[in-house]
């Protein structure tokens, strides 16, 4: 699908991330295919008065901010794809993407706060960034680390679309 | 028979600013009472179960509902200090007798005599002009918000969201949670105005956010049954064809107003203030309005947000207890400074910072 | 009624559940709450009809401001229906035009 500059600003206005920029970056790739447990992916990319990921960040991973209105800034050295910003963040900006799962299969691990919650085994729409149906996924876990009910659900799914899976609907 | 009550401090509405500055001036040792229109204190926080943005400080990561408990708590522990009286609605001041008036319900009138007063009224919402803009079901966000968070009423089965700042952004996907659909969110303008964050949180449920688009007309006889939206070239004139969209709720998010009428009446100094959406009064660095006896807090002081809100009401409640002669640390005044510049230090802060500059003097003449 | 069952992050308390009269039909709500909760969770979404074009209105704010919602309730017109809590046997009548004052007061 080809779209012109105009389009991408008309999506990427809207919400829809489009390409990789400050705030909303992709790991690097080869350190990124190794990593059991994955990297986090934040999509971030405004400058917003806003810090959580970095203030609840057990490694340090999420650099500590200078400045509250900073994007998020990852060091890879430090993350363990443990996923308590995806729990954290107010924005449920936060994913955690593990490409070690399988030979063409990856993990996603995305935030999820609707009803009916997922449970383990179910099978899921996995939804592109616009919200459409993409292909379906298979249900590894669903956590909820913080106790305040934002679930964290772990997904299997095909590895040439952890590009584009930002979500899930379940159907009974 | 006249029924008067007296207090050290008002504290016109309990909201966040409103409740903030009660339990600061409480902690302070002043005797504050608080006025509160709704069934209930804590505002619009009690309506939000996203959590909160901003840092530690104000709270973020933890749900706006959460927060409203945290500051209740907080108020409680000052036992007798602070008196919240809810269902009561404070109709007016009167300068000439420098006196509150109040009526709980349909019943029950009286008047106040306070020394200090901070008036955390906050705000109201907007509606824009189109055919039967005044159907039932074309309802503010905040209503909608209020009907199915805090008394878990379905609002509707499917509804048009107008406008895409943070209120249309959040409200929109709080209808998800509950189970209704959107059919879209419209916003005039060639981007949203909320949170991006917030909007990509909705596009990944596939919620329509359809820029350059307005609401031309709603439909329906007795109630909301649909409505025309349209395109808009960038000089905002109607192009393309006009859509039906069916709907039976039309949730208008097209920005609050400050509910300022009681500094009208007290004669305080007023600007007309864009960038603070509406009229505001001219404020010190205490948050003291022109009349010696008044502050102002919240978005009553211009439309922002609940952790700016929360943060005014801290320093107007510090500033009045102080005023009222009871010790208080003057560190605490210079660290809420310090986080409300934080605040509105970023890029999004950048408007609120040109409207604070035209509303803020350096103190007042005696 | 329409109430919401199940919330993904909200758990709902409603207190005792009453009856009162919407314009002759009875109906329940919850005691404590907004009437223009109430009513509006059995389907009833217009509260009153304009004076001069006559036109239906139903609540707009929702926090008391905006003056859409009066109805008349227990004869008094001009009531704030959605800061105004329901009461166990409560007469919540339409509201046609500008309602007419009680003269007698209490």
């Amino acid at each position: 699908m080809g779209t012109t500059a105009t389009e991408k600003e008309k999506l990427y206005n809207s919400g829809v991330l489009v390409e990789n920029r400050a705030g909303a970056i992709l790991p690097p790739q080869r350190e990124w295919e190794n990593k059991k447990g994955g990297y986090v992916i934040i999509e971030c990319p405004q400058r917003i008065p806003c810090n959580p990921c970095a203030t609840s960040c057990p490694t340090g991973a999420v650099r500590p901010f200078a400045d509250i209105n900073d994007t998020p800034e990852i060091d890879y050295t430090k993350c363990t794809g443990c996923g308590l910003c995806i729990a954290k963040c107010p924005g449920l900006a936060c994913f955690v993407i593990d490409l070690t799962y399988g030979k063409d299969e990856a993990v996603i691990k995305l935030p999820y706060e609707l009803i009916p919650v997922p449970e383990k085994g179910q099978t899921v729409k996995c939804l592109s960034r616009t919200g459409e149906e993409i292909c379906e996924g298979q249900v590894l876990s669903v956590s909820e680390p913080l106790k305040d009910r934002t679930k964290v659900v772990s997904v299997i799914i095909p590895k040439k679309l952890v590009g584009e899976i930002r979500a899930i609907k379940v159907v009974c | 028979m006249r029924k008067e009550i007296e207090t050290d401090l008002l504290v016109v509405g309990g909201g966040a600013a409103g409740l903030c500055a009660a339990a600061e001036a409480g902690r302070a040792g002043a005797k504050v009472t608080v006025i509160e229109s709704d069934l209930h204190a804590g505002g619009q926080l009690v309506k939000q179960t996203h959590k909160f943005f901003g840092s530690k400080d104000e709270y973020a990561g933890t749900r706006g509902y959460k927060i409203a408990d945290i500051l209740m708590e907080e108020i409680e522990s000052l036992g007798d200090k602070v008196e919240i009286r809810t269902n009561t609605t404070v109709t007016g001041y009167y300068p000439e007798e420098g006196i509150y008036t109040a009526m709980r319900g349909e019943d029950e009138y009286y008047r106040i005599k306070a020394k200090k007063a901070v008036i955390a009224t906050g705000a109201q919402e907007r509606l824009i002009p189109f055919p039967n803009n005044d159907l039932p079901g074309v309802y503010g966000a905040g209503a909608v918000q209020t009907l199915m968070n805090v008394y878990g009423v379905i609002p509707g089965k499917r509804v048009l969201m107008v406008g895409a700042g943070n209120i249309g952004l959040i409200v929109s996907y709080q209808l998800r949670q509950a189970g209704v659909e959107i059919a879209a969110v419209v916003e005039a303008m060639p981007k949203i105005g909320g949170y991006w964050v917030h909007a990509a949180k909705i596009r990944r449920l596939g919620i329509p956010i359809l820029l350059r688009h307005t609401i031309t007309e709603a439909l329906g006889d007795k109630i909301i049954e649909g409505a025309v939206i349209q395109e808009l070239d960038d000089k905002f004139q109607l192009i393309g064809q006009p859509r039906t969209i069916e709907c039976d709720v039309i949730c208008m998010a097209v920005g609050l107003t400050p509910t300022t009428e009681l500094f009208w009446q007290a004669g305080a100094r007023m600007l007309y203030c864009p960038q603070l959406c509406g009229h505001v009064p001219y404020r010190d660095e205490t948050m003291r309005t022109s009349h010696p006896d008044i502050w102002v807090a919240g978005d009553a002081a211009g439309i922002e947000e609940a952790s700016a809100a929360m943060v005014e009401g801290r320093i107007a409640g510090h500033s009045a207890a102080k005023a009222l002669g009871y010790p208080v640390k003057e560190e605490a005044f210079k660290q809420y400074w310090s986080r409300l510049d934080h605040l509105r230090a970023g890029e999004v802060g950048e408007k609120i910072r040109g409207g604070i500059c035209q509303v803020i003097v350096k103190g007042w003449e005696a | 009624m329409e109430l919401i069952k199940e919330h993904p992050v909200l758990e709902f308390r409603h207190g005792k559940e009453v009856t009162f009269s919407f314009d002759g039909r009875e109906m329940k709500g919850f005691e404590g709450e907004p009437i223009a909760m109430a009513l509006h969770a059995n389907g009833v979404r217009t509260y009153r009809i304009t004076p001069e074009m006559k036109r239906p209105r139903g609540f707009f704010c929702a926090i008391g401001k905006c003056s859409s919602c009066f109805m008349v309730v227990d004869g008094v017109p001009n009531v704030r229906t959605c800061v105004t809590p329901l009461s166990s046997g409560m007469k919540i009548e339409t509201q046609r035009g500008k309602g007419l004052v009680p003269m007698e007061t209490k």
